[in-house]
């Protein structure tokens, strides 16, 4: 019975897949909302090599993007964690909640004194200022999670290590840092999923050769799209990476999401 | 222990995050703030040297009461409908997913990842996949035809109708009678603990609103002076399946997480006292339960709030039955050159979110701290 | 030592930032950076002027910054935050008249292309009512690449053979045969998405006030809340209740796809459709598709048209104002218009190059009466047409003429039309 209804509801959880990828195999002239749900009867994948084509710039920038800005906030995420969790600093008890309330705010509250900040600064438009604005926006969270992991860490450990000599870095790289593998990956596979599927900020502060793949995939659906092939394989690529990241990572991709939601 | 210097260090290596964060949370949004007590958004808007005059708290007055922003009062009315179907069918499915995953003899490992995969995903591909899914004359309307049924007729994203109809020169009634409901859930909440003076000071406040409730004392403050009626408009389903597609697994996750942490021996207990399978769930599992389904109201609460990506690419912008603030301040923005406008919906969408979060940030660092 | 690790690391990430910044700002010699919104269908078209532009001045290399997607409003919010922070495209796409004036000109924003006007002789080579559209009391503005016709009705001849039914003349004629075409179980006027409800509403609002009404109401002589203006609304009414319910979600390609397939009976769209018809579908004008003006305002153009302009403190002024002289010159125009699927500005052109619909509109270019878009922003400014979309809305949900005339009024007194 429970066998069967997980089946059942599986299924229903892949039929936009199915959907989608038999949608993107069609020809143009095949796509007929009556029998969307045939298979089509030649495979044409010519819907890739275009959507690809187009995309090939904008996934590299994505590329750039999520593993710049995630390396970096996930390295300051890590310091900031250790300091908050291991070292008195005065007021900490009201900095760590004003820290992660900026993971929580609408980005429309900011959005405008953030373009005319980036203009002033010369960063709007390119990669470089879209890093740096997710590696801002992702500190909160990175700094949340890395200090959830650290507390599991018994001070008594760095009492001992720091009458041995170790300063704050000796104690941070050879204590912390072999103990942050599992936490690292964790943090990195949230803030990559998080910047890749990001979409205003790359709508609003990048010039179009540095757009990411989420805007050339809106503009792919919203713009001038015929037929559904297109949008669909475009969305198939966008969705690939993430997607393979998860199913290969899931474990951790688990766990990132509990720790954000549990531990507050 | 810790020497002066590792002190100044650590110090050291925190502030740039927070002078980062200062800057890009706490400064940004105080100037948003100014600029939307401003009439930037005149005739020429768009110069690099804008006249700028200061109008206090007119853009609010106009975006809650003035003839032309019934679209933001509609908004509003739609991110409200939104996030209560959304959270309580993610939190609903969730559960349901998370009991039948307790329970499978195989293929756990299989059956989460299937249901978790769409988490993984841009809501700007969930969007475009499920605009095609909700074609009103294709996807899962002919779905039916394939067994020989009539094709669904339902006009998923395109609906014009609405339900739950109400004037919003009354608002202030309605907002009255949900205080009411809230407080009365409360009031139970309390009793059922038995906390007797909380109950007691709920009680007489719940009193205090049933009066003027009843008095309709509220319904003669008319915040317009026309009767405009919203309610929920039903091309609202389609974005409510499509973001509980996305979001369900990750409910599903966080009470699979704690159906796992329940001690086997708390349900071995109740075993040996003859509960049923059901009881046990219902008794030992379910109240367990209670600090994952706060969190994720949450969480999944301030996502609903904020919702802009799936919606664009779903519907477009430019589709007023499934429009919310955030793609309002978007047009007022870009479009429509109403610089100001746009910042004062940023900051009632930073204010509703707040609402939601101030508390739950006090709660859990509170407790953090003990 | 310990700590050397860690200033290694950090400079590594540093450099690597410096490097995507040192890549993203490496200045190339001689460069011209084209904004606009064309893309797809309309990628070619722009392409091919590239091309030329390049060959004519080998050395200068193009950046092509396309942005669509989101009913242009992407590429508005793209715009408009370079333009706020002082960093403008060396030229870029708007729709010639009120987008152009009421968002960039009263900014002064834009440089007044006068002199270029006069030195390239185009005061002639325009039609005049065309420059007043470009033109303020201080300058003309930009210079126009295009010309689309936005009242067109199509439909499928042998379709309507077929029905039995023919082309109406006006909007009561439509009324008549639409019950006719319902109870045989096909729409009579396909609709798509929300902006090609303000298109149809445009050409409704031009047959029943007629040219000299509609204008009066763009420059405030007319007011939103007269009879006749309600009327406008009560006729919409009237046709909307002959058109598809799924409307909001398609495109306006799958809009007229609807007539091609016989699905629907007519379409109103800017003459783009001829493009997409005969481009991508692979009819033939005329036989496989054909095309009237819409009902009631036979004679009249109403017209849109793509231009560009030159901001000022743009980076490589010369290069952009080589590109404008390319845009205006004849050449420059029939090397574009073919492949777009729309018509020179000019009037010499050569009509040789245009398929049998576009000279049909290169002929009602040069005769007709001439009168601007509403949807497409020759009218009305920017303001005005964000809230318009919320005007429009008013009245596809209650239906109430009146309602919407007076929110249309308020908008316009709000948005400064006519001022």
């Amino acid at each position: 019975m429970v066998q069967v209804l997980a089946v059942l509801l599986a299924i229903a959880y892949l039929i936009p897949v199915y959907m989608t990828v038999v949608t993107s195999l069609k020809a143009p002239g095949e796509i007929n909302f009556m029998t969307a749900w045939e298979l089509p009867s030649v495979p044409n994948w010519e819907s890739y090599s275009i959507a690809f084509k187009q995309f090939a710039p904008h996934l590299k920038n994505s590329f750039i993007l999520a593993i710049a800005a995630t390396l970096i906030s996930a390295a300051m995420g890590s310091l900031n964690g250790y300091v908050l969790c291991k070292y008195p600093i005065p007021g900490a008890n009201i900095i760590m909640p004003l820290i992660v309330f900026g993971m929580f705010i609408p980005y429309q509250s900011i959005l405008v004194p953030l373009f005319q900040f980036m203009q002033k600064t010369k960063l709007y438009g390119g990669l470089p200022g879209l890093i740096l604005v997710h590696v801002v926006y992702g500190l909160p969270i990175t700094t949340l999670l890395f200090r959830s992991f650290y507390e599991e860490i018994p001070d008594e450990l760095l009492g001992a290590a720091s009458i041995d000599g170790a300063n704050f870095f000796g104690i941070f790289r050879y204590l912390i840092m072999p103990l942050s593998g599992p936490p690292f990956l964790v943090v990195c596979i949230w803030q990559f999923t998080q910047i890749w599927n990001e979409f205003l900020f790359a709508v609003t502060l990048a010039r179009p050769d540095a757009q990411p793949i989420t805007v050339a995939l809106a503009n792919l659906a919203g713009g001038q799209a015929v037929s559904w092939n297109l949008p669909m394989a475009g969305s198939i690529l966008a969705a690939l990476p993430t997607v393979l990241i998860y199913v290969l990572l899931g474990r951790y991709f688990v766990r990132g999401l509990l720790a954000g939601a549990l531990k507050g | 222990m810790q020497s002066r210097r590792d002190q100044l260090v650590a110090a050291v290596i925190i502030l740039p995050s927070i002078v980062l964060l200062g800057i890009f949370v706490y400064g940004f949004i105080a100037q948003t703030m100014r600029a939307s007590m401003t009439d930037w958004g005149q005739e020429a808007a768009m110069s690099l040297t804008p006249e700028i005059n200061h109008v206090g708290l007119t853009n609010y007055k106009e975006l809650f009461s003035g003839f032309l922003n019934m679209r933001f009062r509609q908004d509003l009315t739609n991110m409200l409908f939104f996030t209560l179907l959304f959270v309580g069918l993610s939190l609903l499915v969730g559960l349901l997913l998370a009991t039948l995953i307790d329970q499978l003899v195989w293929g756990e490992t299989f059956f989460r990842t299937v249901f978790l995969y769409p988490m993984s995903l841009s809501l700007v591909v969930t969007g475009t996949i499920w605009r095609w899914m909700l074609q009103p004359r294709g996807g899962i309307n002919v779905l039916p035809t394939l067994a020989g049924l009539p094709a669904g007729q339902f006009l998923w994203l395109s609906s014009r109708q609405q339900s739950l109809i109400f004037d919003w020169s009354h608002i202030f009634h309605y907002t009255c009678l949900a205080a009411l409901i809230i407080l009365a859930l409360m009031a139970y909440g309390h009793w059922r603990r038995g906390e007797k003076r909380r109950l007691r000071t709920k009680l007489i406040i719940c009193a205090v609103l049933v009066g003027i409730f009843a008095s309709g004392a509220l319904t003669r403050i008319r915040l317009l002076d026309f009767p405009e009626e919203h309610g929920f408009n039903k091309a609202l389903w389609g974005v409510v399946i499509a973001a509980v597609w996305q979001m369900s697994g990750y409910t599903m996750a966080l009470y699979l997480a704690g159906l796992r942490t329940i001690p086997d021996e708390l349900r071995e207990a109740a075993r040996v006292d003859g509960a049923s399978k059901f009881q046990i769930y219902r008794y030992v599992d379910l109240p367990l339960l209670k600090p994952i389904t706060a969190s994720a109201i949450v969480i999944l609460g301030h996502i609903a709030l904020k919702i802009f990506d799936l919606i664009f690419a779903m519907a477009g912008p430019d589709h007023y039955p499934t429009s919310v603030p955030a793609i309002t301040m978007f047009l007022k923005t870009f479009r429509g050159n109403e610089l100001a406008v746009g910042s004062a919906i940023g900051v009632i969408l930073l204010i509703l979110v707040s609402l939601l979060i101030i508390p739950y940030l006090v709660n859990s660092f509170r407790t953090g701290e003990q | 030592m310990r700590t050397s690790r860690w200033i290694k690391l950090a400079a590594m990430c540093a450099s690597i930032v410096l490097m995507f910044g040192a890549v993203a700002s490496a200045a190339v010699r001689g460069r011209l950076e084209i904004f606009s919104w064309w893309a797809g269908d309309e990628g070619p078209a722009l392409e091919a002027l590239i091309d030329k532009y390049e060959k004519m001045y080998p050395g200068i290399s193009v950046i092509n910054s396309t942005v669509t997607g989101g009913s242009g409003v992407n590429a508005k919010a793209v715009l408009k935050t370079r333009m706020l922070g002082g960093d403008p495209p060396d030229t870029f796409q708007v729709h010639a008249g009120q987008e152009l004036i009421g968002t960039w000109v009263v900014a002064n924003r834009m440089e007044d292309l006068t002199w270029l006007y006069q030195q390239e002789g185009w005061n002639t080579a325009f039609p005049a009512d065309l420059l007043n559209l470009l033109s303020t009391d201080k300058g003309i503005w930009s210079v126009p690449v295009n010309i689309h016709r936005s009242n067109v009705m199509y439909f499928i001849p042998a379709n309507l053979a077929k029905w039995g039914v023919g082309v109406p003349n006006t909007w009561e004629e439509f009324l008549e045969i639409a019950p006719k075409l319902q109870a045989k179980g096909i729409v009579p006027l396909s609709v798509g998405e929300n902006w090609t409800a303000t298109h149809l509403w445009e050409s409704v609002a031009l047959a029943v006030l007629g040219p000299n009404k509609y204008e009066q109401l763009w420059n405030g002589r007319l007011s939103w809340k007269s009879p006749e203006a309600i009327k406008v609304w009560e006729m919409f009414g009237e046709i909307l209740k002959y058109t598809n319910t799924d409307a909001p979600s398609l495109s306006w390609q799958q809009a007229t796809d609807m007539v091609v397939k016989g699905q629907a009976a007519f379409n109103i769209m800017g003459d783009w459709a001829s493009g997409y018809m005969t481009t991508t579908l692979k009819l033939k004008p005329g036989t496989g598709f054909g095309w009237a003006a819409s009902p009631g305002t036979k004679g009249i153009f109403m017209m849109l048209s793509d231009s560009f302009g030159l901001p000022i403190g743009c980076a490589n002024r010369e290069n952009a104002i080589a590109w404008l002289k390319m845009l205006g010159s004849r050449d420059g125009q029939d090397t574009f218009n073919p492949l777009k699927g729309s018509i020179s500005a000019r009037t010499d052109s050569d009509l040789a190059k245009y398929d049998a619909y576009l000279q049909s509109a290169a002929r009602d270019w040069r005769t007709n009466k001439i009168v601007g878009s509403l949807a497409h922003g020759v009218v009305a400014n920017e303001r005005f047409m964000n809230d318009f979309a919320t005007v429009m809305d008013i009245f596809l949900a209650s239906k109430n003429a009146q309602a919407a005339a007076n929110a249309a009024q308020a908008v316009a007194i709000q948005a400064g039309v006519g001022k």
